[in-house]
């Protein structure tokens, strides 16, 4: 390997033999190149797909309200229904050993927000500190809506990281005096969320608060609880569907709704939704890995053809050296040494090429489903391993061939 | 320095074999410069070639400056043919993405010589052919005897015993093959023993005995007088 004559060799013949050297490099890089990508992409469709879900958190049930469509019991249809906070206390009592996280929300769909000179239009939420897991979000500066802050009904409000670039600019919004519709809240906490800018435009207040300052009353317009997890995905999904529908007959009871009504209220179940994206992650992973075996096979035959091209273009050339004196194994180690050399050097070429692109263009890239897209380095290592492995072995079995020919035989060639 | 005993060569080419040489006897000393002739198919290139190890016989015996030859592998064969012989063919068969003296150097390079040392032995002889200023063009770049006498060049570079030529001066106009003769004479004045394979009575005569084939076997064999290539440039 370390034969400098031998190097020199090898590097003469692939400086005078460009076309051939820039071809077989060519394929080997662009396999690689496009491999990369691709795996790259299906990550950052996977990322993508993820983040979407991952706006709330993945076991979550909402219930909302909507209008009656039904009459029932002497009521007349087209009644909106509004939930209390009799109704979320009664739950939480009720089913206090099953649920991990709860909160019932109060909406001010559109607050405005004044701060200095700068203001704008948000939507503010009364919650409970439970909220930031439902939701799914983390804190970048401050902390979160606290029980403390409930009980005393404080003014104090959680913006989102865009609130914050908005209304802020570089200024440092932690204790900062905002007012929503006029009145002073004290900022507390800065988060952000998976969900990306969309999920990270609202604003929480504590839920008692809310409901004083913004003449709630007693009323909430959502309730958000998440279950503490069974052992099995199976045994959560199931519990979560019987949690669902029972939430949904207490309600439909207490507010007088007909069993059959389904626009008086509404209960999404995220869970139900999660076995889905984890379904659809699957395909999208299985997709993509059979599609990168596929180009990895393409790559091998691709590298096995040009190396049988090679070998066969170089039999008179084999010939003279063998007459001239070459031992069968120098010309076997000849051709390997050089497709190894070609093949590794176009392998790590690809690979740093599409690496870079990935990495300049993947953070910059933030469609909805696809998001950072990347790849790992060792999956992308092995595959060009692979391929230079295959390149060897593809030119191992000609160039053998070649170099136990008879001379005679190879000089004929033309 | 060549002693060779009822050789025979077949060729079997699906069903049908073909007797081509049919018990070839015959030997060459030391310093001898012998052409071979005979009618086209008669078998001249078959035995040159199994002269120069390049092709194995079916049967007979096989002794290079001592040496026999039979059964060797690949590899001592390679030995063999790098330490003994040096082959010049009708179509040159130069490297063609290497330079003259590149080419000159390639047994050098399988005898394992260094780069410095087999570039300054490849220059001498290719100052002996005289072609010094033409040691970094390509065989592209070089004329039909110019080819050849870098072939010459080449053959002589690891200084074997033998020297093997067939049909050297067929692809040359006369002036040409004159020329490439006239250096071949030269190099058996110095010494070295020469087999040249040849269709063409002049070049036969400016070689020392000229042997005969005909349908595999030596119907002649005879000491000439040597004309010398000089007298006729
Ligand atoms: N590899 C081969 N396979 C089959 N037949 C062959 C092979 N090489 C030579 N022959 C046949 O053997 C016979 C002798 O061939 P050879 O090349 O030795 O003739 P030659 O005397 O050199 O002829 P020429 O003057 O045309 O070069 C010819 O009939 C030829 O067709
Ligand atoms: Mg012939």
């Amino acid at each position: 390997m370390f034969d400098l004559e031998r190097w020199q060799e090898i590097l003469e013949t692939i400086s005078k033999n460009k076309l051939r050297t820039f071809l077989t490099g060519l394929s080997v890089a662009s396999g690689i190149f496009i491999l990369v990508i691709l795996l790259g992409f299906g990550q950052g469709m996977q990322n993508g797909i993820s983040a979407q879900f991952q706006r709330d958190a993945s076991s979550r049930i909402s219930v909302y309200t909507g209008v009656t469509s039904k009459g029932y019991k002497g009521l007349n249809p087209g009644r909106f229904i509004e939930m209390t906070n009799e109704d979320y206390n009664y739950l939480i009592k009720k089913y206090e050993d099953d649920l991990e996280f709860k909160s019932s929300v109060y909406r001010i769909w559109s607050g405005t927000l004044n701060f200095g000179n700068e203001s704008g239009s948000y939507r503010v939420e009364g919650v409970y500190p439970d909220y930031q897991f439902l939701e799914n979000e983390d804190m970048v500066a401050g902390r979160y809506i606290n029980y403390d802050d409930q009980e005393k009904k404080s003014k104090v409000m959680v913006i989102g990281n865009k609130v914050k670039q908005d209304l802020f600019n570089n200024q440092d919004p932690i204790g900062q005096q905002v007012q929503i519709n006029g009145i002073n809240f004290k900022v507390v906490g800065v988060y952000t969320d998976p969900g990306g800018e969309r999920e990270e435009t609202r604003v929480f207040v504590p839920l008692s608060t809310s409901q004083r300052v913004f003449g709630g009353a007693d009323k909430v317009g959502n309730l958000g609880f998440t279950l503490k997890p069974k052992e099995t995905f199976q045994k959560t999904l199931e519990q979560s569907v019987r949690f669902s529908s029972e939430i949904e007959s207490f309600l439909k009871e207490r507010h007088l709704i007909a069993p059959d009504d389904t626009s008086a209220i509404g209960i999404n179940n995220t869970l139900e939704g999660t076995k889905r994206f984890y379904d659809l992650i699957g395909m999208i992973k299985t997709f993509f890995w059979v599609v990168g075996i596929c180009t990895i096979i393409a790559g091998v035959v691709g590298v096995s053809n040009i190396m049988l091209i090679i070998v066969k273009e170089r039999t008179k050339e084999i010939g003279i050296r063998k007459a001239l004196g070459a031992q069968p194994l120098s010309i076997i180690t000849m051709i390997l040494h050089e497709s190894i050399f070609v093949t590794a050097i176009a392998g790590f070429t690809g690979l740093i090429l599409s690496m870079a692109l990935l990495e300049v263009v993947g953070p910059n890239l933030d469609m909805d489903f696809i998001k950072n897209p990347s790849v790992n380095f060792n999956v992308a290592l092995t595959t060009v391993f692979i391929l230079i492995l295959a390149g060897a072995l593809a030119g191992f079995v000609p160039a053998w061939r070649a170099a136990r020919i008879k001379p005679i035989t190879a000089l004929r060639e033309e | 320095m060549i002693t060779i005993k009822d050789l025979h060569k077949s060729y079997t080419m699906g069903t049908n074999s073909l007797h081509v040489l049919k018990g070839i006897n015959f030997s060459v000393q030391e310093g001898e410069l012998v052409s071979i002739m005979g009618s086209s198919g008669s078998g001249k290139s078959t035995l040159l070639n199994i002269l120069g190890m390049l092709d194995e016989a079916d049967e007979g015996s096989y002794t290079l400056d001592g040496v026999p030859i039979k059964n060797l592998n690949e590899k001592i064969a390679a030995q063999y043919r790098n330490k003994f012989l040096g082959f010049i063919f009708q179509s040159f068969n130069l490297i063609n993405y290497k330079s003259a003296l590149d080419n000159v150097g390639m047994p050098l390079y399988y005898q394992g010589m260094k780069r410095k040392e087999r570039t300054e032995k490849a220059m001498a002889y290719l100052e002996k052919v005289g072609l010094a200023n033409w040691a970094h063009h390509m065989p592209n770049e070089l004329s039909g005897g110019q080819k050849q006498r870098v072939a010459i060049a080449r053959a002589l570079a690891s200084d074997p015993k033998v020297l093997l030529a067939d049909e050297p001066t067929g692809a040359l106009d006369t002036k040409t093959s004159y020329e490439v003769m006239d250096l071949i004479q030269g190099i058996n004045d110095e010494g070295k023993t020469i087999l040249i394979v040849t269709h063409e009575d002049d070049i036969a005569h400016m070689t020392k005995r000229i042997v005969n084939l005909k349908d595999g076997l030596i119907i002649d064999d005879t000491a000439v007088d040597q004309v010398r290539a000089l007298s006729h440039v």
